[in-house]
């Protein structure tokens, strides 16, 4: 049976591992149910894994952001729809625009180009673990490991001087802020972009040997606006996501000893450890959304040309029908056809970096401070319930 | 067992490597699936269904 929520997407937890519990009500009741949007707009909120792969991969879905309803209320309270697509922005995008762009980037970011960065990464992360030591016994994790290691690495990948960073990270942290109005999110990301613009035309003329100039000299004849517009969307795909990924997953096993203990004594368990967190943190909290391009029958039900339908990726992950025991954290399991990177065209172009940073980054964390620990009450750890992405804010942990 | 891979329809998410690298590639110039072993031994017909069954943009089908 399918109902209708007027009380807009559940967005309480109960703790700080969990999805809202009323999801999984709403899951228990039916994978898909309409959802009243904060604009009025009568849609839909799905929760369950199978309809989520169906509804992602079908092409009459569209993910171009000016027909979405907005599925959160920002700062300033006003329900606003999103305008176009800028140049470049192919994440909200369809075919054949969003084909074009994308197939710029796959090349650059193939499970083998990964893996050649393993070295690399592993140079990077041990540089963090280093300064961590050499500024004592404790440290706010996020701060000294979790958010500077995937921002270099990205920043290096892109060709943005690491440096100027101050002039991104404070500016993506605005504009994924829950309380930032809509308007000031988008002057946040026009700031970013106004950066990346200026380096695109110092790479005209100078280029190295990354993504950006990479796209400069694809034949494409991109002006500066698309590469800016692509450049931007990397940047802040890359670091914030991975971040916050290192910091709660680092949370999550400390808070639940026996999985970090058998991923200790079998070192192997670490691609499913990595895994197993993505399905289990489903960071991208509130999903993702699609606006339907034409009727579409859905699971028994008809969603109508124009309507938004809210896909509810930490549900989906959470989902009996696919995952045994989904409630529990186990390392040990295949986790494999979660939903947190995705389905269908638009799946995250990153995941392969994303995999290589987690397993390493978690592997040598936990190699190099056996006995780190938190050093505060997990209650005292501040949540990012504030922000589209999830994670802590902060980390204080210690060792010996 | 017989693996058909369209790689126009192919969004290059490497889902299919990470599976099976024995018996999907990805190419160098833009990340699209290639198939190395059109027809795997028994011992990769299960790793293959899940490559097929996991790919985000259905460019993988498997016969047999």
């Amino acid at each position: 049976m399918t109902g209708t929520i007027s009380t807009g997407l559940p967005m309480t937890r109960d703790n700080p591992f969990d999805p809202p519990t009323e999801l999984r009500e709403l899951r228990e009741e039916s994978p898909i149910n309409r959802l009243q949007f904060p604009d009025g707009h009568l849609g839909w909120l799905i929760t369950g894994h199978e309809l989520t792969r169906e509804v992602m991969a079908d092409r009459r879905f569209s993910s171009r952001a000016e027909l979405h309803h907005p599925l959160i209320v920002r700062g300033d309270g006003q329900p606003l729809r999103r305008p176009a697509a800028s140049p470049g922005m192919f994440i909200s995008m369809d075919a054949p625009d969003h084909t074009r762009y994308r197939k710029l980037l796959t090349g650059q970011f193939t499970v083998r180009r990964m893996n050649l960065l393993s070295a690399h990464i592993g140079e990077i992360v041990l540089d963090h673990v280093k300064a961590m030591r050499d500024g004592g016994t404790s440290a706010d994790l996020v701060e000294a490991f979790a958010l500077p290691i995937p921002s270099l690495v990205i920043c290096e990948l892109l060709g943005v001087p690491y440096d100027e960073r101050h002039v991104f990270q404070e500016d993506t942290a605005k504009a994924l802020r829950l309380d930032t109005s809509a308007e000031d999110a988008l002057a946040a990301f026009e700031r970013i972009k106004d950066f990346i613009r200026d380096l695109v035309r110092r790479k005209r003329t100078t280029p190295g040997d990354d993504i950006i100039s990479g796209l400069i000299a694809s034949g494409e004849d991109l002006g500066d606006e698309e590469i800016a517009g692509m450049g931007v969307l990397l940047l802040v795909a890359g670091h914030e996501t991975t971040a916050n990924m290192l910091g709660l997953g680092t949370l999550t096993l400390l808070s639940n000893p026996d999985q970090l203990a058998a991923l200790k004594a079998d070192p192997s368990l670490i691609d499913n450890t990595v895994e197993e967190l993505l399905r289990y943190l489903s960071i991208l909290q509130f999903g993702t959304i699609r606006t339907a391009l034409e009727d579409v029958e859905v699971g028994g039900v008809l969603i109508k040309e124009g309507e938004t339908v809210s896909l509810s990726l930490a549900a989906a992950n959470r989902d009996p029908e696919r995952f045994d025991r989904p409630e529990e954290l186990d390392v040990t399991r295949s986790a494999s056809g979660h939903m947190s990177f995705g389905h269908g065209v638009h799946q995250c172009l990153g995941q392969q970096l994303a995999r290589i940073e987690m397993r390493i980054g978690f592997a040598t964390l936990f190699r190099e401070f056996p006995n780190l620990r938190l050093a505060v009450p997990v209650e005292e750890v501040p949540l990012r319930t504030d922000m589209a992405i999830y994670g802590v804010h902060a980390l204080p942990v210690e060792w010996s | 067992m017989k693996i058909e891979a369209d790689a126009a329809k192919c969004c290059g998410s490497g889902m299919c490597v990470l599976t099976d690298p024995d018996v999907f590639d990805q190419s160098e110039d833009d990340g699209t699936v290639i198939v190395l072993d059109v027809e795997p031994a028994e011992s990769h017909h299960a790793a293959a269904r899940e490559a097929a069954a996991l790919c985000p943009a259905g460019a993988i089908t498997v016969h047999g």
